[in-house]
């Protein structure tokens, strides 16, 4: 029942403007993959092209081997997730989560039971016969999981689904997710803006920006070695400092910015290019007697550490210090490198 | 603490009131009177002016009329004007904004210009019969209101739903039917109704448009009222007055008059 989806060299326009650039991915059968990005990336564009609901200017649709691209939206068999739970209004639970079966021509009988077995899944059978006015907004998300699960579709597709959600039902809910498509073995695509929500729920992210996938992998990689400066700052890597190599010794490596020295080793990074980005998170540059000098601007209290901006030759970066470490605001130091919460970029 | 109401604004809203209702009061008074003219107070109480209207064969065949009309032009105007309604919200984004002023346009226009230009175009070049020419007329202006009232209730439908439905087997003109129209069942109904009493009641554009034989009740009136002045004609008027309340009485049940507020 899993299948693969492909999409191949994708391109969408809105009248002229262009919202969806040459975009190919593979969702791989069975998992769960999440589209992750701002509004305007085109997060929703593709996945309203997958569902049928837009028509690409160029390029496929695949799933499971079977071209969809030209195929009408009530024919692609998609199970589809909405941000508003888009249920019917005017039928029952037991309806609505019975729609796609009757479509199907599935009998009364047969229909009633496999309705029912769905929502006693998704904990509802009690409340099939009210309508979901009458039902909470976490009630309404099961029911949606509910009515598009039950067509045991070969893709799942969530556009936002928990957006509506408080913060401790949207948890609860993603668990639910996560547990019924890996209990089905259902191919997902699961749209979303909350860099959170998608690591914590996907086997593989595609992180998008301005119709365009920036980098796709999964959620270790991704948050670990970022691809490019897009990523990079995407998942946290709040300072980017262009640097050259001045010297080489051995694994050691001396790198030169703007007059500022760092030592950098090998063993830490890997292979260091003549030329390249130090991508680090404000961890990942510590207050200390030696690096890039600075001069420490506003403190935050973080609990487990304090946070500082810092006006530098680089720019405006930054930096950490240990609890038992705390600087005064204004006071002249260096910022030195935490290997473990930096990484090396190709210069752009 | 207790809110009272100033005597001032007490006495301008009584007399708001009675300006409002007090022409209604007449009316009704005079059509109850037992007197061969109009005179207020009623002399006397009696309901024979009612039983004389339905001796009158042109009123008989005028209420006829007027209510085949207000049904067909509003049936006419809910066909054209629901599908039009749903592409205005559905493709609101794709489309320009001045295509959904259009469709309020003959609200905008006179009605006694917009009767005029049908009887030049309408009725003295195409020579259509009258009673096709009264439904045209009939349905040009109801349209908007079909148009407005429909739009109101689809403006709050969310078309994911739709896209649900779609998305789970239904095709889109089943979906349609299935889906989207029980769900602004009662946008549809305050637009029938509301389409139908502005037929019933239109003056203007019947004005030009009625003719030999055939004729709308509120024209009829006119034309009775020019010859004779008798209680008929107050007891019509009410009886066109009830047929309105009738009305707002079933749509005050079902939906609530706020609903038409909107």
């Amino acid at each position: 029942m899993t299948q693969a989806l492909t999409l191949k060299n994708l391109t969408a326009h809105y009248g002229t403007t262009k919202v969806l650039d040459d975009l190919s991915l593979e969702v791989p059968a069975g998992e769960l993959v999440s589209l992750l990005g701002a509004s305007g990336c085109g997060k929703t564009t593709t996945l309203r092209l997958v569902a049928g609901f837009l028509e690409p200017t160029s390029g496929s649709i695949t799933l499971g081997g079977k071209d969809l691209t030209r195929l009408p939206a009530h024919k692609r068999d998609i199970g589809l997730v909405f941000q508003s739970y888009a249920l019917f209004p005017h039928l029952s639970v037991a309806d609505n989560v019975g729609f796609g079966l009757k479509q199907r021509g599935v009998g009364a009988a047969d229909r009633a039971k496999r309705v029912t077995a769905m929502l006693e899944r998704v904990g509802l059978a009690h409340l099939a016969d009210r309508l979901p006015g009458a039902l909470s907004g976490g009630q309404r998300q099961r029911v949606a999981l509910a009515r598009a699960l039950v067509i045991e579709p070969p893709l799942l597709m969530f556009d936002e689904p928990l957006s509506n959600l408080d913060a401790r039902l949207r948890l609860e809910m993603r668990a639910e997710i996560r547990t019924l498509q890996r209990a089905n073995g259902t191919t997902s695509v699961f749209v979303t803006h909350d860099q959170e929500e998608a690591f914590s729920i996907s086997d593989r992210v595609a992180i998008m920006h301005a119709g365009q996938i920036m980098q796709y992998d999964t959620p270790e990689v991704l948050y670990q070695r970022p691809a490019n400066e897009f990523v990079a700052r995407f998942v946290g890597y709040d300072n980017l400092i262009p640097m050259q190599v001045a010297a080489r010794d051995g694994a050691r490596v001396t790198a030169a910015a703007q007059g500022a020295e760092l030592i950098l080793s090998q063993d830490d990074f890997g292979a260091i290019p003549d030329c390249f980005v130090l991508a680090a998170r404000p961890e990942g540059l510590l207050v200390s007697d030696q690096g890039i000098p600075a001069r420490l601007g506003l403190r935050t209290y973080l609990g487990r550490s304090y946070q500082y901006v810092c006006e530098t030759p680089l720019g405006s970066l930054l930096a950490t210090s240990p609890l038992s470490d705390v600087r005064e605001p204004g006071s002249a130091v260096h910022l030195a490198p935490n290997p473990a919460q930096c990484c090396i970029l190709p210069a752009a | 603490m207790r809110s009272t109401v100033p005597l001032p604004l007490t006495l301008f809203a009584v007399l708001v009131y009675l300006f409002l209702m007090g022409p209604l009061v007449i009316v009704i008074g005079a059509a109850l009177s037992d007197t061969s003219y109009l005179t207020f107070p009623p002399q006397g109480l009696t309901l024979r002016w009612f039983e004389k209207i339905f001796e009158m064969a042109a009123f008989r065949r005028t209420i006829v009329t007027s209510i085949q009309i207000a049904f067909l032009a509003t049936a006419i105007a809910l066909v054209i004007g629901i599908p039009a309604a749903y592409a205005l919200n559905r493709f609101r984004i794709q489309l320009p904004g001045w295509l959904s002023t259009i469709f309020v346009l003959p609200v905008l226009v006179p009605e006694i210009v917009l009767g005029f230009a049908l009887l030049r175009s309408v009725a003295t070049s195409w020579e259509l019969p009258i009673f096709a020419t009264l439904l045209i007329g009939h349905t040009l202006i109801v349209l908007p209101y079909c148009v407005r009232v429909v739009s109101a209730s689809l403006a709050s439908f969310d078309f994911s739903v739709e896209e649900a439905a779609i998305s789970l087997g239904s095709p889109p003109l089943k979906t349609f039917f299935t889906v989207v129209l029980p769900n602004i069942k009662a946008g549809v109904i305050a637009a029938f109704i509301l389409a139908f009493i502005t037929s019933i009641n239109d003056v203007s554009v019947s004005l030009f448009l009625t003719g030999p034989g055939v004729s709308t009740l509120p024209i009829q009136i006119l034309a009775h009222v020019e010859q004779f002045f008798d209680p008929v004609i107050a007891s019509v008027s009410v009886l066109l007055m009830l047929l309105t309340v009738a009305v707002m009485a079933v749509v005050e049940r079902t939906l609530g008059l706020t609903f038409l507020a909107k």
